[in-house]
């Protein structure tokens, strides 16, 4: 595969419960992994924190749910929520569709620029998930 | 993966599945398709178009002889003295308590010839219970390994069916079926099915399953037809108010419980279980399986507990976001005096208590 193909975008950073973060500023966006939507499939509900709430690194903040499945979201850094992407309510399949994109979950103010150090590259997170489909 | 028991079963058409490309998962130790391409996608074809589904799992018991339509009539709480050759009925598998020990379909293929269609996970169960229960001059087999089963279901699925057999299907009607050649191989073709559409269900040789598979896949296709996994059968068969055994129904739920009352059939004589239905109905069930929608947020799923006026009196027994009516929608056991249509109460849900209202059932009921 090329390098930053749409899997595993190059400028974004990720965790082993496959949730992505991606940092401008002091501000960080969130989503759920292109590999994360296709082994939940078609994703009917999102439940996410409201704006002001605080988040701690790897604690659950919400869920993603698809027909069959539930599945927590854990929060790759400390923050505060600054902005929860609202139009997930009625199109929670955006996010099978533009899981870096369109589908992205929550902006959090950042507690800890240091806490970003223990998330993976891209290479590295490619890398994972190869091991784990092993 | 393999379970517990052992390694998982296949089915005739396994092999083609993992060719596919189908997401396979480990059902009651059977392996077997989850989805093809997407739940949402198979289960909306299903409603508009055709679907395909290999239900070969399922396990296939024949009861034949002189004594056949007795036995029959012990073991179950329909009538089947109402059935002609080439008829079929949903019953129940009785036990003394009125409980299910599975619940099944009887098909009359003759006289003295039924074939009983039981779940995956109860075939052991219920030939050990089947036999057991024979007297007479009968034959007890489980002739599970010779029947494939493939479900065709949706609009389209008689247009679809009829490309690859001789005589017309227009006229089985609905719990009916014949014994024809599907493209070139004998079957049993019945006018019967588990998602709430018009559709045929298929008994093949296993041997022919895959052809036949394929034959129906290629004339389908151009309908819009799509090959289903177990992931759209459960979201269409809970929106028409069908029922699971494990989930919705078992050995601790009465039919009546299970509001079943059609195949209860208490003027037919004796048979297992018909004393205690007797009793129950004239007392009325203590509690009664109901559909229900979420009025707040969130999906309801199988296990997560349900509390009226702050009590907890069970649990959601199926739960699922609904494709087609495009509401979070569940079943579960109520105390009678709760179990009322406009009743609220609150399912648990990871921690916090959504509101819900007990609402008619089925939740889908197709026009046609």
């Amino acid at each position: 595969m090329s390098k930053g193909n749409g899997i595993y975008p190059e400028d974004l950073k990720y965790t082993k419960e496959h949730e992505w973060l991606a940092v401008n500023g002091g501000v960080g966006t969130v989503g759920i992994t292109h590999y994360a939507q296709s082994e939940l499939g078609d994703i009917v509900y999102v439940e996410l924190p409201a704006a002001g709430s605080p988040v701690v690194a790897g604690e659950e903040f919400g869920t993603v749910e698809s027909v069959k499945a539930v599945s927590e979201i854990f929060a790759p850094v400390s923050g505060e929520v600054l902005e929860v992407n609202t139009a997930l309510a009625t199109s929670p399949e955006t996010i099978n569709k533009d899981p870096y994109g369109d589908g992205w979950l929550l902006k959090l103010k950042l507690a800890d620029s240091k806490e970003l150090d223990a998330l993976m590259t891209a290479a590295e997170y490619r890398k994972y998930i190869e091991e784990e489909a092993n | 993966m393999p379970s517990a028991a052992g390694p998982l079963k296949t089915t005739a058409l396994t092999r083609l599945f993992r060719d596919m490309g189908a997401r396979m998962v480990d059902f009651a130790g059977w392996e077997l398709p989850v989805q093809f391409s997407s739940v949402l996608e198979e289960h909306q074809a299903v409603r508009t178009a055709a679907g395909l589904f290999d239900v070969s799992h399922m396990g296939e018991v024949e009861v034949r002889g002189r004594a056949a339509l007795e036995v029959v009539q012990k073991l179950t709480s329909n009538d089947v003295s109402r059935l002609g050759p080439g008829q079929a009925q949903y019953t129940a598998l009785t036990t003394d308590k009125g409980t299910f020990v599975d619940d099944i379909i009887v098909y009359r293929r003759d006289e003295d010839d039924f074939l009983l269609v039981v779940n995956a996970s109860n075939t052991d169960k219920d030939f050990a219970w089947i036999a057991s229960q024979a007297r007479g001059q009968v034959e007890v087999i489980n002739a599970s390994a010779r029947y494939a089963q493939l479900a065709l279901q949706g609009p389209r699925a008689r247009a679809i069916l009829q490309t690859l057999v001789q005589v017309p299907l227009a006229p089985i009607r609905s719990f009916h079926f014949i014994e024809t050649a599907v493209g070139g191989t004998k079957c049993i073709v019945a006018r019967t099915g588990y998602t709430g559409e018009d559709g045929f269900e298929i008994y093949a040789p296993p041997g022919d399953a895959p052809d036949l598979f394929s034959a129906l896949v290629r004339e389908g296709s151009p309908h819009g037809l799509l090959p289903c996994g177990l992931g759209a059968r459960d979201t269409l068969r809970l929106e028409a108010r069908l029922l699971l055994y494990g989930n919705d129904l078992d050995e601790t739920t009465t039919v009546l419980e299970a509001g079943l009352d059609s195949i209860v059939k208490l003027g037919k004589g004796p048979f297992i279980g018909s004393e205690a239905l007797t009793r129950e109905k004239e007392r009325g069930p203590l509690r009664r399986l109901m559909g229900f929608e979420m009025i707040d947020a969130g999906i309801p799923r199988h296990g997560y507990p349900i509390r009226v006026e702050g009590a907890e009196t069970g649990a959601v027994t199926s739960g699922t976001f609904g494709p087609t009516v495009k509401k979070s929608i569940g079943l579960a056991y109520f105390p009678s005096r709760a179990a009322g249509v406009g009743t609220r109460f609150s399912v648990g849900i990871r921690g916090r208590d959504a509101q819900a209202v007990i609402v008619p059932t089925p939740f889908y009921r197709r026009a046609h």
